[in-house]
């Protein structure tokens, strides 16, 4: 089975004392910033990207791989015993976990919680190992026109399925696209948006961006608010191992939450969020009166965290064997590659071998010690939530601009992430989401090279992107999800769902 | 005529004239043909589809919204300038007086624009996250960032 031969040598290269280090310390830190609420994964990422430069590319990959699904079991601890959602995902699991914690279970919340995780990672890991290659392959056969079109479909597929206004999150996507013209074009060689800046001929650095909007403009977001009353369930969390009852009711939702997940994480713009609102709508549905989902239900807690962690790791399925990325941390983690001097694409499972399985492996190491880490230490993440606020965005500011810094050596990025942070905030006031901006702004170099490849090649004729089958049919992919959302009765219940449970 | 959704209403001006400089500054690039396409190409078509997008948006904020208007709200101005202000500050400072003088300064403006704030608590942290930028940063990781002002070294 070259499946298994495949799985052998990334967990050989997994379990190097190097690797597993880094998987230990992403893991950790994921966990960390999972638990501090007002510090995402997206920030996270990118103010440790600049660090990368000192690691080799797995090592480092594996870091920040570690980093993301760390967070998802750390956001959930503080959605169960604070009701403050760590992390986006974890919304969901604050629901039923809270409840749980409030009634004297927060134990067997946080068991449910870590050990569904830990089983959907283990699954994710082996979709991911089963499918990258078959999919590998058929992208390998996709010219200009097909590329165009999957980014396309890429695009389209992460705003479809966002909370909030449809065409506000395209014409973000297309103000992305629209930043990341600011370069010095590669075909023709001419500066553009430049202003005779020579800063500005490089383009501006995704880095930058990201830090200025999710690090400095989510901090002043943060602050803007009045400091939120918090009760924390710290002395009632002994009883940690769930009782009979609750394994039996959990299990199923455990199965049924890894199911979903790994399937909706594949898709564009789906990943950790969609799929645990999609279980905990599911198992909601199961349960019917006989639930207490919205006052503790054991079912809201697993399944929904199953899928989320499933979600996350099959999320990495489209960013490893097509080079597209599927949400805002695999757009960083494509960053991550090109700095290292990998292109992503079908080619990275052949040209980096050691890489590819390498980083596979160690999402299962990465679970397995998330685990251990979490269930013991649970004591130890409830103390840093008595952090104060005002302790730790002084802290936040110092690493990213020293990121910042550290990027090019220059504190030309400092400014641009200043500004950013400006942007990022006023976004905030409009309501635009600018997750599909950073997504577009990774992309849309990209795009625009395919475009006008393909239009070279089909001698300036645009129904080229019609004409080739695979092509037309990803286009028309992405048309059937607009007029879907659009759809009257699909709209609104899209409305409601995000009205219900947000 | 009334704005149903203030906060849609600015996003689609924003985007509106976003969009238009985008497209006008692609002028000035070859636009090429579409057989050879130049560098003005992409991005002029990208300016005109978000000024289109925008005035979807703009239209949508006058006819549909909720009956609160969606206010943009206040502007949180004291963190907004402070958070932003000692960030440019510390990039100024960086490359002159170094990482020592710097670092502490940042850490120190920007407590300010917390709720609360304590000099002792301020002069703490900052002492610690010196240190550990320090440990970190340089020690660990061998960055090459400006320690000591230029005029030590």
């Amino acid at each position: 089975m070259e499946l298994f031969s495949n799985l052998a040598l990334g967990f050989g290269v997994a379990f190097t004392l190097q690797n597993l280090a880094y998987a230990f310390f992403g893991a950790l830190l994921g966990t960390l910033i999972g638990v501090l609420p007002g510090l995402g994964p997206v920030a996270t990422i990118a103010m440790l990207l600049p660090s990368i430069y000192a690691l080799d590319a797995t090592p480092a990959l594996i870091m920040l791989a570690g980093i993301y699904y760390g967070a998802q079991y750390g956001g959930s601890t503080t959605a169960i015993l604070i009701n403050v959602p760590g992390e986006a995902s974890s919304v969901v699991t604050a629901m039923d976990g809270y409840k749980m914690a409030r009634n004297g279970r927060a134990g067997p919340a946080l068991a449910a919680a870590g050990l569904g995780s830990f089983f959907a990672g283990c699954v994710g890991t082996i979709v991911i190992a089963a499918f990258a290659p078959p999919l590998t392959e058929l992208a390998f056969k996709f010219g200009p026109a097909e590329y165009f079109s999957l980014m396309v479909v890429g695009l389209v597929g992460a705003v479809v399925l966002a909370s909030g206004s449809l065409v506000k999150a395209i014409a973000m996507i297309i103000l992305g696209l629209l930043l990341g013209q600011i370069n010095t074009d590669v075909i023709s060689g001419v500066p553009r948006y430049s202003f005779d800046i020579p800063e500005l001929t490089d383009g501006l650095g995704f880095i930058t961006i990201a830090m200025g909007v999710f690090g400095f403009g989510e901090i002043v977001m943060n602050l803007s608010r009045p400091p939120e009353h918090r009760e924390v369930f710290t002395k009632d969390v002994k009883g940690l191992w769930p009782t009979k009852e609750d394994f039996r009711q959990a299990g199923p939702a455990v199965l049924r939450g890894t199911a979903l997940g790994s399937i909706l994480g594949v898709l564009p713009g789906g990943g950790a969020l969609l799929s645990a609102f999609a279980s905990y709508t599911l198992e909601k549905k199961l349960a019917g009166p006989t639930g207490r989902f919205g006052n503790g239900d054991i079912r809201g807690v697993a399944g929904p965290e199953s899928a989320n962690n499933a979600g996350a790791q099959t999320s990495f399925i489209p960013m490893l064997t097509l080079g597209i990325p599927p949400n805002a941390v695999m757009a960083l983690m494509v960053g991550a590659m090109t700095i290292k001097g990998i292109q992503p694409g079908p080619q990275v499972m052949t040209s980096n071998p050691e890489l590819f399985w390498g980083l596979i492996a160690s999402m299962w190491v990465g679970n397995a010690m998330l685990i251990i880490l979490n269930l013991p230490l649970i004591g130890i993440w409830i103390k840093l939530l008595t952090v104060p606020y005002r302790f730790l965005f002084p802290a936040i500011l110092v690493f990213c601009a020293i990121g910042l810094y550290t990027t090019n050596n220059n504190n030309w990025d400092i400014y641009i992430g200043v500004l950013f942070g400006l942007v990022g905030y006023l976004f905030f006031k409009l309501g635009c989401e600018p997750a599909p901006l950073i997504l577009g702004f990774i992309l849309g170099p990209m795009m625009e090279e395919n475009l006008r490849r393909a239009l070279l090649l089909s001698r300036g004729d645009w129904t080229t992107f019609a004409t080739r089958p695979l092509s037309a049919g990803l286009l028309l992919a992405a048309v059937a999800m607009i007029v879907v959302v659009l759809l009257p009765s699909i709209r609104k219940k899209r409305e409601e769902t995000f009205q219900e449970e947000l | 005529m009334k704005i149903k959704s203030q906060r849609d209403f600015w996003s689609g001006v924003m985007f509106i004239v976003v969009g238009i400089i985008f497209a006008w500054g692609a002028t000035h690039y070859s636009f090429g043909t579409s057989a050879r396409p130049g560098p003005g190409y992409f991005p002029f078509g990208l300016g005109i589809l978000m000024a289109a997008l925008g005035a979807i948006v703009l239209v949508q904020s006058l006819v549909v919204g909720s009956s609160d208007g969606d206010p943009v709200g206040a502007v949180a101005w004291r963190p907004l300038l402070i958070v932003l202000g000692s960030l440019a500050l510390f990039a100024f400072l960086l490359p002159r007086a170094g990482m020592v003088i710097a670092l502490p300064i940042l850490v120190v403006t920007s407590a300010m624009a917390g709720d609360e704030f304590h000099w002792g608590e301020a002069l703490i942290n900052a002492v610690v996250l010196t240190i550990g930028s320090w440990l970190i940063f340089i020690k660990g990781l061998g960055l090459t960032i400006p320690v000591w002002p230029a005029f030590v070294g």
